[in-house]
């Protein structure tokens, strides 16, 4: 097949933001449904990648190939089972974040869908990119339509919060920058061929040494994306800042790129320091379990609570991701998925609120349950998802990661089940705050229940939420071989430095890169002796 | 035998999803025709596959039937798949039978309510949890019922969500029984890694085959007990269950008594080789139980609150339950589940019948002499009461002193005493609620006399058939004293149980045991009466004479303040005392202070580029001399 479908999916929405330079601004409308209509042939397009995608090898599948600048610099892309769900992901909520700022964004409606689909396809380029180069250059260019979202439409503070997501994410990612050169020149002094292809780096078996400062530079760089404790600050301030469909791309799809950066590059590239660190990576996430659910609790305004929340899921991910075994894994990739949806979905929900009652405190609502009963209901199922309840999809998540936790460490596993139950605490608490109570404020009993737009673009999430509750096999099962090369790959180098250590003599300072092209030769063999 | 009974539980999934989505649009009496309808259908299929395994050979037990696979992922399989035994079928036939006969009765108490159809969709979306529940094959598919009731019970607690006493109640229920969930979690993963199966049958054989340690086992059935105090309202996780008769009368009869509340008696049965293998964890789950069913009892006592006295009663007599499992006699606890399930649902019913005739009202201090305005509700209500305190020939006498017995024959003596001491509570406060509601001086509002009438058709019928199980349903298991197999029940359940130590008594001891138990049950209404009809100013007496005691008692032992003041408010305050200090300040100070500093060091360095020539050409010439001076010295 020689259509580059990956590639169309990919550059589809920038594209059609092409298309808007022959619209007239005037023509919101016609602006909206543009940017609509292109939403959904890409989803439509990414469900044939869905449906092609094959689940028994873990080899990446649609690959595309091209040089692009010379020096190893190349277009490089393709998915594995891993990136294909959260490219779905990403197409998925698209459309519906078109919808959910159909009323509450008047201002400038050109510009931002320009930079709505800009920012969608910086972000499934992170998710397909194959080239270190190309990845970093995807990872980058997604910040600045997002720095517009938050800059132009979002809240009293959004300078602030712009420019605080900004600039704390950049700082990570110059370090990572400055160690993908580090790989590069190392895989050239080594190979003697200049590459940014990943692949060539899973076969280069570093110094341990060197592993640690490349390790930190990633993970840094990830960990600030995620947001793991203690990096997290900014977080509630650009969700508090964002604009409703902000929110929604940022903790639906955003966050995923760190957790995805640790599986497909941290971990696999630099498996001896990722294993040195992980005792620590895993206490940062299990303390960000628990202090995110503590904040969330206390928090008076209700997308800070959500924001929190986040924090909390994501350190279960977290720590399922450093739990390194298949359960934990796709546990790990599946609750993504989840905390996709039903922290998106929690976030059009308060959306829905704020257009109606222009606040975000909870003690400016209560009793809104009587005034809208199918909001109600809708709210709801949201956030049973998010707490984990079974016949959703949050339930197959959350056991599976805390059943990989379990394999590795049974106490943190114990602790980490502690989100079960604050989870349900500070959701139910707000849920009660807000929805449930006398309708006392008189401001409420003007609401109206949800329009049939707004149905519309929950009733997909709340479907999808019950069909991944009940069926997660065929999503388990496209990820299956990928997590096992995935975890072949991290375990790898185990068997040689554990096993054969005495046989090598790594020198241990400067001269780490001569020692590296004996370290490779070895890694190689040792791969294809398994 | 055939394998329908997978519909038992799909056919309310059905009628819950149908009334969910399009239930404002329809009629209320087809709403109830529905519901009911499908709760009827459940039932006919249970019976029917009742039937059928009567048929087969206890050999052929359990029969499986496997819809698809759920999970699956490495070492962790769970498939969506129902089993029907014995010890199911006793389950769906009561979820069932007494869930059909409270639909029916909500027609009645539920009809002017505005939210009409959001009960009934509850109320079926209930019923399928708990036949998911009872009858999953496997231990992750039993946790999704086991959340789902806990869900319904959180939405029906919460029913009437406009007062806050509601909406608090239920999300009180719901965290609490998350606690025990989170055991309940703790343990099946424990139960995965070390079995490698969810499955029951491969549980109870690897376990009987004792492959795994003593320890393991012990820890395994401590962490699933955790789960079943939470559900089942066991200390220390019963709190929640007084607070949940803020919900409607029927929930507090289906949910709160009959059937959801005994979901952690079901599990401890259904995974009994864990209690016999581990006499220690036996042990705590009987102990747990008795005090339990003194200290519920004794909460009772000063209640006046009709439904609240009916709620720890329940608290109690689930505690005896759990005595019955604990002891080894997982068949005689099952039993008093059965026969509890149609006595209290009764007096629930009852009770509702009397806050309908009364325009709501729920303060026995305000009722009394109801006896000849209720000719239906009062000899049910009656009925109940008996059945309860264990006045022979009536369903609770035959249930509790099976329990009863087996304590004592298993050498038990202190649960024996507890359990025995909890039996005079019963039939004291259940009588005192009897007499206070139905006899004595009328103490009725005048509003609400005006109103006085008893219940529709639809709602006495109820309470007449499950009036008529309460006294017959005890003769399916007759006490070994009557002859070898008169104990249908325990003979019927008994291929499902791990065989344990089975003590026997003589005979002599036997029916010594069992004049015990009915001079006590007799003794505790005969207290009642004295105090609540004859002479009505003892209780005032005793009161005044310990007043700290009674002060406790009204207070519940003040454990709700307890709970509040060492786990919530804690929880609260410490968490907004590390949010204002620790990550605005700390945290997010440091980044912030990054920021500031990055900008100062900027500004400050900015002075440097003055743009001025000679500024310039000074630093050259400092510089020039700086280095000469190095390079001389």
């Amino acid at each position: 097949m020689n259509i580059p479908i990956l590639s169309i999916i990919t550059f589809l929405p920038a594209a059609g933001s092409l298309l808007f330079i022959f619209i007239n601004r005037k023509q919101k409308n016609l602006i909206r449904y543009t940017a609509l209509f292109i939403g959904i042939i890409n989803f439509i397009l990414s469900l044939f990648l869905f449906f092609q995608f094959s689940g028994q090898t873990g080899d990446p599948q649609f690959v595309e190939k091209a040089e692009w600048m010379g020096y190893g610099i190349q277009y490089h892309i393709g998915i594995d089972g891993i990136s294909l769900l959260l490219v779905l992901l990403t197409t998925f909520l698209m459309p519906i974040v078109i919808l959910s700022s159909w009323n509450s964004i008047q201002e400038k409606v050109k510009e931002y869908h320009i930079f709505m689909l800009l920012l969608v396809t910086g972000i499934l380029g992170v998710f397909v990119s194959l080239n270190l180069f190309l990845f970093y250059v995807f990872w980058e260019a997604m910040l600045i339509p997002m720095y517009f979202l938050i800059g132009i439409w979002g809240g009293k503070r959004k300078i602030y919060a712009t420019l605080k997501f900004v600039i704390f994410t950049m700082f990570g990612s110059l370090l990572m920058l400055v160690a993908i050169f580090a790989l590069y020149s190392i895989f050239y002094k080594t190979a003697g061929s200049y590459s940014f292809n990943l692949f060539d780096y899973y076969q280069l078996v570093l110094n341990p040494n060197i592993q640690i400062w490349l390790f930190l530079a990633f993970g840094l760089a990830f960990a600030i994306k995620v947001p793991m404790f203690p990096f997290h600050t900014w977080l509630p301030d650009a969700h508090v800042e964002a604009p409703t469909a902000g929110s929604v791309i940022l903790a639906g799809v955003l966050l995923k790129m760190g957790t995805y950066g640790f599986l497909r590059f941290a971990l696999p590239l630099f498996p001896d320091a990722a294993k040195k660190f992980i005792p620590y990576l895993a206490a940062l996430s299990l303390i960000g379990i628990i202090y995110g659910a503590l904040m969330a609790l206390i928090q008076k305004d209700v997308k800070s609570l959500v924001a929190y929340s986040s924090v909390s899921h994501m350190g279960l991910i977290m720590l399922a991701v450093f739990a390194l075994n298949l359960e934990s894994l796709e546990g790990a990739v599946y609750q993504m998925l989840n905390h996709g949806l039903s922290t998106g979905a929690l976030f059009l929900c308060v959306g829905i609120l704020y257009e109606r009652a222009h606040t975000r405190l909870i003690k400016d609502y209560g009793g809104v349950s009587r005034q809208m009963p199918v909001f109600a209901a809708f709210f709801l199922i949201c956030m049973l998802s998010s707490v984990g309840l079974p016949g959703l999809n949050g339930f197959v998540g959350e056991v599976l990661c805390l059943f990989g936790i379990f394999q590795s460490s049974k106490l943190l596993a114990i602790l980490g089940v502690s989100t079960i139950i604050l989870g349900a605490a500070y959701l139910l608490w707000m849920y009660q705050r807000v929805m449930q109570g006398p309708l006392e404020n008189k401001k409420i009993m003007t609401f109206k229940d949800l329009n049939k737009r707004e149905i519309g673009f929950l009733v997909p999430i709340i479907i999808l939420m019950f069909f991944m509750g009940i069926f997660p096999r065929p999503f388990l099962r496209k990820m299956d071989a990928s997590v096992h090369k995935l975890l072949n790959q991290i375990h790898r180098s185990e068997t040689y430095f554990v096993d054969k250590e005495t046989a090598i003599i790594i020198p241990e300072s400067a001269s780490g890169i001569e020692s590296d092209s004996q370290i490779k030769e070895k890694g190689i063999e040792s791969e294809n002796n398994e | 035998m055939s394998d329908i009974f997978w519909l038992i539980p799909l056919i309310p999934a059905l009628s819950t999803l149908i009334l969910a989505v399009f239930g404002d649009r329809l009629p209320k009496k087809y709403i109830s025709f529905q519901a009911c309808g499908a709760v009827f259908v459940s039932f006919l299929i249970s019976l029917y596959s009742f039937i059928g395994l009567l048929n087969i050979s206890p050999e052929q037990y359990p029969v499986v039937k496997n819809l698809f696979t759920w999970i699956h992922s490495g070492n962790f399989q769970a498939n969506l798949s129902f089993q029907f035994d014995p010890l199911t079928a006793v389950m769906t036939l009561v979820v069932t039978a007494v869930g059909f006969l409270i639909h029916v009765y909500s027609i009645g108490y539920m009809a002017e309510d505005r939210s009409y159809s959001r009960f009934f969709t509850l109320m079926n979306l209930f019923t399928f949890s708990m036949l998911i529940l009872v009858m999953a094959s496997n231990i992750v598919l039993m946790f999704v019922g086991w959340e789902g009731v806990g869900f319904c019970s959180y939405m029906l607690i919460g029913f009437w969500f406009e007062k806050h006493s509601a909406a608090n109640a239920g999300k009180k229920a719901f965290i609490v029984n998350r606690i025990g969930d989170a055991g309940f979690l703790i343990g099946i993963m424990f139960i995965i890694v070390s079995i490698g199966s969810t499955e029951f049958a491969n549980i109870n054989h690897a376990v009987a085959g004792g492959s795994l340690s003593p320890g393991l086992v012990t820890l395994i059935a401590l962490l699933l007990f955790v789960g079943a105090t939470g559900k089942s309202a066991q200390i220390p996780l019963y709190v929640w269950l007084p607070d949940a008769m803020e919900g409607p009368t029927p929930v507090s009869a289906l949910i709160h008594a009959a059937t959801m509340v005994t979901a952690g008696v079901y599990m401890v049965a259904r995974l009994n080789v864990f209690y016999t293998m581990s006499e220690a964890a036996g042990f705590i789950v009987a102990l747990i139980g008795a005090i339990t069913a003194v200290y519920a009892a004794t909460m009772a006592l000063t209640q006046n609150d009709i439904k609240r006295v009916l709620a720890y009663s329940t608290i109690s007599q689930i505690g005896y339950m759990f005595i019955g499992c604990g002891v080894g006699a997982f068949a005689a606890g099952i039993f008093h589940l059965y026969t509890h399930a149609f006595f209290k649902s009764l007096l629930f019913l009852a009770a509702g019948s009397v806050m309908h005739a009364l325009s709501g009202e729920l303060d026995m201090r305000k009722m009394g002499g109801l006896k000849k305005y209720m000719p239906y509700t009062y000899p049910t209500f009656l009925i109940g009461a008996i059945a309860i305190a264990g006045v022979p020939f009536l369903s609770g006498f035959f249930s509790k002193d099976a329990i009863l017995t087996a304590a004592f024959a298993n050498g038990q003596y202190v649960i024996w005493a507890l359990g025995l001491s909890g039996a005079v509570l019963t039939a004291f406060y259940m009588f005192r609620l009897i007499f206070l509601t139905f006899h004595g001086k009328e103490r009725i509002q005048p509003e609400a006399k005006k109103h006085l009438h008893e219940s529709p058709s639809v709602m006495t019928v109820p309470l007449s058939i499950l009036a008529f199980f309460s006294v017959v349903a005890g003769y399916a298991g007759l006490p070994v004293v009557l002859g070898k197999n008169v104990n249908w029940f325990q003979n019927f359940l008994s291929p499902l149980m791990h065989p344990g130590h089975e003590a026997h008594l003589n005979l002599t001891t036997e029916w010594l045991l069992i004049g015990v138990s009915i001079v006590v049950a007799l003794g505790g209404i005969w207290i009642a009466y004295l105090f609540y009809l004859r002479n009505p100013q003892i209780p005032h007496r005793i009161a005044a004479r310990f007043p700290f005691l009674y002060k406790l008692l009204v207070h519940k032992y003040y454990v709700d303040e307890a709970y509040d003041t060492v786990f919530v408010k804690p929880a609260i305050k410490g968490s907004e005392f590390v949010y204002q200090k620790f990550d605005l300040n700390v945290i997010d100070g440091a980044v912030n202070k990054t920021a500031a500093g990055s900008g100062w060091l900027g500004k400050t360095l900015s002075y440097l580029q003055t743009g001025l020539i000679k500024d310039y050409a000074l630093v050259f010439l400092l510089g020039t001399i700086i280095l000469l001076g190095l390079l001389i010295f």
